[in-house]
Formats: structure tokens, sequence, C-alpha cells
């Protein structure tokens, strides 16, 4: 087992990264920033290093600093969470270089499906089914992509290569826009991330998206842990995200779930993983794959019950996977609000001391949350301060025991959007299930 | 304990990047903490002082605040600038080992002298003084892990 590890990250996570390790006598050294010195893992923690100032840049991603970290505290790996450099292969090869192992996949598949374009051709090799488009990079040539755009059908979207998570991207409804939106978002990706290619795509106009969880071990094993159904999003950002995805037979989940562990076979994946999907028509399209542990990881292990953070340690010990295919099955169903320091209407952060903190309970009630008491939500990071999971028999008990829990929620001192997760969870149509990843939005602009 | 002395120690704790610090004297001690909940919290006790802080049941005892680098419990400097880590990294004293250090306690330095080394992934990085005057204190340890902010030197 791996004796020590560096949390290279904050929040919520890091917190649930500590926890994992002390369920494996890992010790656990928490880096952090100036401001961050009251987080509830930093607090926990065996041993704690201040990597720098409140800054992302000079502290979370600030690669010499975090390996550093590992040195001085004679770390063996570095677990980088979500976000951050999580998915940043050229971090994930310094880590390795340095002589530290890196808690995820290789360096060399953290790159292939970072460059979303070739992301989409090795799973085209694997038989993963895709989103009609340009089959790679968009040339130059103005009459090529109009005819090409022509081929696919209006409306289509253009994507920057090297975003992802919904940035970098523009949708296209019709011909006469075409070649201005490929300039536009080609320079904005130049700007944003340093890659000015983009490509093309069919624009599906009433998806929604799943995605099948993954774990591959380094002995060849791989099995896939059902899919999410995070359709209720907000400028691409995610906030009600649910498994198993209502509707989805158990045929479906096998044929879709069997295809992505053949392409992890493929790739050589290690680690946990998500392969995330349009699904329209009964038919999954597959649009980008993330290398890392997700936020929503906890409705997945609540209906499975595998620990996937436990798994990620294991895996990157060299452990085989603890799990056959046939091992893993559905049980009941299990709801995450992301709970953020914004407000309910307007969306603008809300940082500040949280003066009251009131987590709900009672059976199928989990909170992964950093906060307490008195602590104080610095204005330097995203705004998400916790997740409230419920999991029930079925969707109606989970949903059900969901509005307990945000009916039971307290936090006073900043603003929360938990009220708008109790009007989601009292609308008729998510009460339905099914809504496609316009709908949240549709119901805001009203 | 002198109130004037516990006052000392608060503005030595507010004006450097030290979370927490403990001073015995005899059979009194005072230990002063920042990170607090409520803020700096003053807790002067007869005996063995208790774990000061939100009650986590912490795995094992952590020894002054769970901080893996030991801050050097200075003696309260009455007036000084303090120059702090700019970097996680080992903190040295001279060039190489064996060579004399690049300050001593005493000496005057001008700005932007080498004042020590921190070595990190491998480089040494040379650390400079960012004002002139002369080094009162040192409080690191040569071969000592540094993190970022850690207060290095004193200079008056």
């Amino acid at each position: 087992m791996l004796d020590k590890v560096v949390i290279a990250n904050r929040g919520e996570i890091a917190l649930r990264i500590l926890r994992a390790c002390r369920e494996l006598g890992i010790k656990t050294v928490a880096v952090h920033s100036t401001v961050d010195r009251d987080l509830k893992h930093v607090r926990l923690a065996d041993e704690t290093v201040c990597i720098g100032p409140p800054s992302s840049s000079e502290s979370y991603l600030n690669m010499p600093a975090l390996i550093s970290a590992a040195e001085v505290t004679d770390a063996v790996a570095i677990h980088p969470g979500y976000g951050f450099l999580a998915e940043n292969a050229d971090f994930a090869e310094r880590v390795e270089q340095s002589g530290f192992i890196f808690i995820g996949p290789r360096p060399d598949t953290i790159r292939l499906m970072g460059d979303k374009v070739s992301a989409i051709r090795a799973m085209k090799e694997a038989a993963v089914p895709c989103v009609p488009g340009s089959d790679g990079p968009l040339g130059d040539e103005d009459t090529a992509n109009l005819r090409l755009a022509k081929a696919i059908g209006y409306p289509v979207i253009i994507k920057a290569a090297g975003g992802g998570g919904g940035r970098g991207m523009r949708v296209v409804h019709s011909e006469a826009a075409l070649l201005n939106a490929i300039a536009l978002t080609r320079s904005e990706a130049s700007a944003a991330f340093g890659n000015a290619m983009v490509y093309m795509e069919k624009y599906l106009d009433h998806p929604r998206h799943i995605e099948i969880q993954v774990l591959a071990d380094t002995h060849g094993n791989a099995i896939y842990l059902g899919e999410r159904d995070c359709s209720m999003q907000r400028r691409h950002q995610k906030v009600v995200e649910e498994a198993p995805a209502p509707g989805i037979t158990p045929e479906q989940r096998r044929k879709i779930g069997e295809t992505c562990v053949e392409a992890c076979w493929r790739i050589g994946y290690r680690g946990a993983g998500t392969f995330e999907f349009l699904y329209q028509d009964g038919e999954f399209y597959f649009i980008e794959m993330n290398t890392r542990i997700q936020v929503e990881h906890p409705v997945t292990e609540l209906i499975t019950g595998v620990d996937l953070v436990k798994q990620q340690l294991l895996i990157a010990a060299g452990e085989p996977l603890g799990y056959k295919q046939d091992a893993i099955q559905i049980n009941g169903h299990a709801i995450e609000c992301r709970i953020n320091a914004e407000d309910p209407n307007n969306f603008m952060p809300s940082p500040g001391t949280i003066t009251q903190y009131h987590a709900p309970g009672g059976p199928g009630i989990r909170v992964d949350s950093h906060i307490y008491n008195g602590y104080r939500v610095p204005p330097n990071y995203d705004s998400m301060i916790g997740k409230l999971i419920a999991h029930g028999e079925n969707r109606t008990a989970a949903l059900a025991r969901m509005r307990n829990a945000l009916a039971e929620l307290v936090i006073e001192g900043i603003k929360t959007n938990a009220p708008l997760h109790r009007r989601i969870f009292n609308d008729v149509n998510f009460i339905q299930g099914g809504t496609d990843i316009h709908y949240l939005e549709q119901q805001l602009g009203q | 304990m002198d109130i004037r002395k516990i006052k000392k120690l608060i503005e030595l704790l507010e004006e450097s990047g030290i979370s927490e610090i403990e001073i015995q004297e005899g059979e009194e001690s005072v230990r002063i903490s920042r990170h607090h909940p409520q803020g700096t919290a003053l807790m002067v006790q007869p005996a063995t002082p208790a774990w000061g802080g939100p009650a986590y049941a912490a795995p094992t005892a952590p020894s002054a605040a769970g901080e893996h680098m030991p801050t050097k419990a200075a003696e309260p400097a009455l007036k000084g600038h303090i120059i702090k880590s700019p970097m996680v990294g080992t903190f040295y004293r001279s060039a190489s080992p064996g060579a004399k250090p690049f300050v001593e306690i005493g000496q005057h330095v001008s700005a932007g002298d080498t004042i020590c080394i921190i070595e990190a992934m491998k480089m040494f990085n040379q650390i400079e003084a960012d004002q002139s005057g002369i080094i009162i204190d040192i409080l690191a340890e040569n071969g000592q892990p540094v993190e970022y902010d850690q207060p290095l030197f004193v200079i008056e």
C-alpha cells in the first residue's frame, strides 16, 4: 500500500481523498494556499505544507510547489482530485519523472483524451459511437467547411480541440453564420487554450447527458459501474446528477458499458474514468472522456457499493481490481445536488463566513462537504461548497429523501443555491425524469 | 505572565506567517493560535495546555496545529522585518555543505544580497534580502523543509 499521499487539491474533494487515505492507513499531506489554512482536511491531515498565495496559478496550479511539497514530506504519490491539474498531462509526466506515483492514468492517456480530436479518433477506432462530424480538425478552406456542414445538417456546433467541459464551443444554426463562427471559435480557442484547432459536430437539439463510470487496473482488468444522468446543467455546469439514468434499460447499460470497457483495454486505461455521451432518441454519442475522479462520483458509489476513490488508491498501489463485472449490481437510485456559495437567482458568487451550518441526516443521506460553523468561504476559488446526496430504493424514494434533506439543510452567513434545488425537486418534469440538457436553463429563463 | 509579553507575542504572530506559538515559562504556558474559528484566541493555562481548536478527533495528536514544518517559537522580536520563504523546499544556509553560511546573526546585509538557498526539485534557488539591515534572527535550520510564507530571517 502507498505510504504517504500528497492531496493536490482543496475543498470537498480533498476531504474525500483524505478520508479514503485514512481508511487504507495511508499518511496524508495536505497542501494548501495561505487562505486555505482552515480547510477541514488541512486540519485533519497528518502533515500540511503551505504552497503559495491565494491565487490558484501560484498555488494549486503551481507544479514545482506541488512536487516540492511531495519531496520535502517524502510522499510516494500525488492525488490530483478533479479540476486544477487533474487532467494536465505535463503535470502527470513531471510527477512521474520526479519519482512519484501520479494517481490517475498514464500521462500519454491523459494527453490522448485531453485533445478532443484525438480522443474522438481513438474512440471511433474502438467502435464507440460518436457524434457525426468532421472526424478531425477543420481546415482553412471555406468551401470544404461549408460542404461539410451541409452534409452533417444544421444545426452544427464548432468545438475547440483543446476545450472541453463546455468551454470553447459555438452553435451554428444556418449556413450564413458558419464561417464567422469558425473564425471566432478559432481565435477564442487560441487565446484560452493555446490551440486554435477546432472541429465540427452535429448539434443535437434535445439530448440528455449520460456518462459511464469505469475502473481499470494495471493487471488488464476493467469494469463499468453503470451510468449517471447529468442533464440538469446551467452554462455547461452540472447542477444535479443521478444514477441510474431514468429510462435506460439493463440491455442498453450492458451494451454501452461493454463498449467503454473495450475502449479502456485498447487505450491501456488506468484508474477511474468517465465516458461522457449525449443520448438522444435511443442512441449514445461520445463527446469526451474525463480521465479523473468526477464531482458526481458519490451517486455511483451509492448504487454500486464501490468506493471509487479507495479504488483509485488501490489501483495506484498496483493492486488488482477487487470487483469482477458480474459483482457490480445497481441497487436503488441516488441523486446529488451541488451546493454552491452563490446567489440562487443571479448566480453571483457569495463568499464569506458561514455563521450557521446544519447538515441534514437520516437514512440514505450523504453529505460530502468541507464546511463547518465559522468557516470562511474564500473568494479565490470555484463556488462549490459541498454535495448533498440522497439514496433510496427507487427514484421516488430518493427524490423524497432529497426533498427532506433540502428542507433540513441550514447554511447561513452566505447565499447558496439551496433554494434553486428546492425548486428543482418540486418541478413536475424533473420529477417525471428524463429532462434534457437545455431544460434547466429554459426553466430559469422564465 | 506579563500581559505586555503576551501582547508582543500576538503582534509577532500577526505580522509573521506563523499560525501558532506556544511558550512555557516554569509552570505557566501560553498558546496563541491564529486559525481558531473565532479569530486569534488567547489561552493562558496553569497546567498542560489542551488541544485548542474545533473538537475533531485527530488520529495522532498533531503537534503545532498539524504543521509538518516546525516553526521555531522565537523570542518575541520587538521590531524587525521578517523575510518569509517564497517557495516550498529545503532551506540551506550555505552554497554547499561545509561552506561558510551566507549570513550570520549580527551581520549586515544589503537589499539583493543572497541570504540562503532553497532547494526544490533538484534546483537551488538563491533567496535574496528584500531590504538592507542587520540579521537579528534566523528562524529555520540548515536542511529543514520549509513551506511558502514560512518566516526565515528577521532583519532590523
